[in-house]
């Protein structure tokens, strides 16, 4: 017997009891792609929780501990609830203030920013050329404090053009410079950052015309800016990703 | 309603809100453009029913004004768009890292409600009831969402038709 959609995901979400949960599970023990769909489903549950259910952890920002009330509310009362939300929110997360993360949010469009400037120069794309691979690497670790690495992009059809050093929020940040064939250009932005961090997943943010895929790795922050379609920047990312954690 | 009850669902809230938008900036935009219209529309809430139901359903209309303010946005694609390229992954940590772009490349409505099901846990009329749509639609958006996401991570092929059965 044949099961209807609503079935197999009322399965895959667990609300199946009993007898209905057991005709399912016989159904499925014989037939392999509804099965296979069934577990990619169960899959991408568990996927979302392992990716989301952190951010239940961090601490609340500081906009979200001390609200003000919305310019349509004058109201006496609610002015009061407010402040009342606020003692509540405030001793709510002071468990969970502890190690304060660093907020990125202006972090990929400081990378879309270089690249903006530095990618359209003819004369003087890079401070140092890709002929002095080993020099530009050591120089750019040195500045930074940590061992950095330029990936290799020729798979994707990118050349490294050279790079240099930027000043970033938090102290040096270097950005190396790829290009293909055609003279379409990639930069990579890395920044180390203060304190301790978690790692992220890619991020993406499209500031203007430069796509921008970011993400934290150890105590560096990485981002990918180049102005080409968001799946095919997506593929660059990941192997920089992958070259960078082999 | 007390504060506190408000405040203990701010952290849920921050989740959805994350998962459903992407950036961690938006997303505490979103929630706290939600906390203030709670507050404001406070006197609507009935006492005794589902808080955190109504909360979401705050979200969910501040979102959609998002979506539709901002239509011009290049990241939101409120219909369905042709299908990305697809970008297989390998290696189970890179496989969530593609869930989560995988996701971003969801039409808004599939990936609110498959949001609201697989993450939030909510049950399939509760989502009916948040989200304002019947549940036949809530369904239909379910099944569409998964098969992309798994299409999109996989590099399988999508199933054609996936019908509603009333």
């Amino acid at each position: 017997m044949k099961f209807s959609e609503n079935e197999l995901h009322a399965y895959v979400d667990d609300r199946l009891e009993g007898d209905a949960r057991r005709a399912v599970e016989a159904y499925l023990a014989q037939a392999p792609e509804d099965a296979a769909r069934v577990a990619a489903y169960r899959e991408q549950n568990a996927a979302l929780r392992t990716l989301f259910d952190p951010v239940i952890e961090e601490p609340l920002p500081e906009r979200l501990r001390s609200l003000k009330p919305s310019r349509h509310a004058a109201r006496i009362g609610v002015a009061a609830a407010w402040l009342a939300l606020g003692a509540a929110i405030g001793w709510f997360a002071h468990a969970l203030l502890a190690d304060r993360p660093y907020t990125w949010a202006s972090f990929p469009r400081q990378a879309a920013t270089a690249h903006a400037v530095y990618s359209p120069e003819v004369r003087h794309p890079v401070e140092v050329g890709a002929a002095e691979q080993e020099h530009l690497v050591s120089w750019l670790s040195k500045r930074l404090g940590m061992t950095l690495k330029a990936p290799v992009l020729t798979g994707e059809g990118y050349e490294l053009v050279g790079g240099r050093l930027l000043p970033g929020e938090q102290g040096a940040v270097a950005q190396f410079m790829y290009q293909d064939a055609k003279g379409k250009r990639l930069t990579l932005y890395v920044s180390r950052l203060a304190g301790k961090q978690r790692d992220t997943a890619f991020r993406f943010s499209q500031e203007d015309k430069v796509a921008v895929f970011y993400w934290i790795d150890g105590s560096l922050g990485y981002a990918l800016s180049g102005e080409l379609p968001k799946p095919e920047l997506l593929g660059v990312a990941t192997t920089v990703y992958k070259q960078l954690n082999p | 309603m007390s504060p506190e009850q408000i405040a203990s669902h701010i952290p849920r809230l921050r989740r959805y809100a994350r998962a459903l938008v992407g950036d961690a900036h938006a997303a505490d935009d979103l929630v706290q453009d939600t906390l203030e219209r709670a507050i404001n529309k406070r006197h609507l809430w009935r006492p005794g029913s589902d808080l955190r139901a109504w909360l979401f359903a705050i979200m969910h209309n501040v979102f959609v004004n998002q979506l539709r303010s901002r239509q011009a946005h290049p990241e939101e694609a409120l219909d369905d768009d042709a299908l990305p390229a697809v970008v297989p992954a390998s290696g189970a940590r890179l496989e969530i890292r593609d869930l989560e772009t995988a996701l971003a490349m969801l039409p808004a409505e599939q990936r609110a409600v498959v949001l609201l099901i697989g993450l939030e846990q909510l049950t399939y009329a509760e989502v009916s009831r948040t989200l304002g749509i019947p549940i036949g639609t809530v369904m239909s958006r379910l099944f569409r969402g998964r098969e992309r996401l798994r299409a999109l991570t996989t590099g399988a092929q999508i199933l054609p038709t996936l019908k509603v059965v009333k």
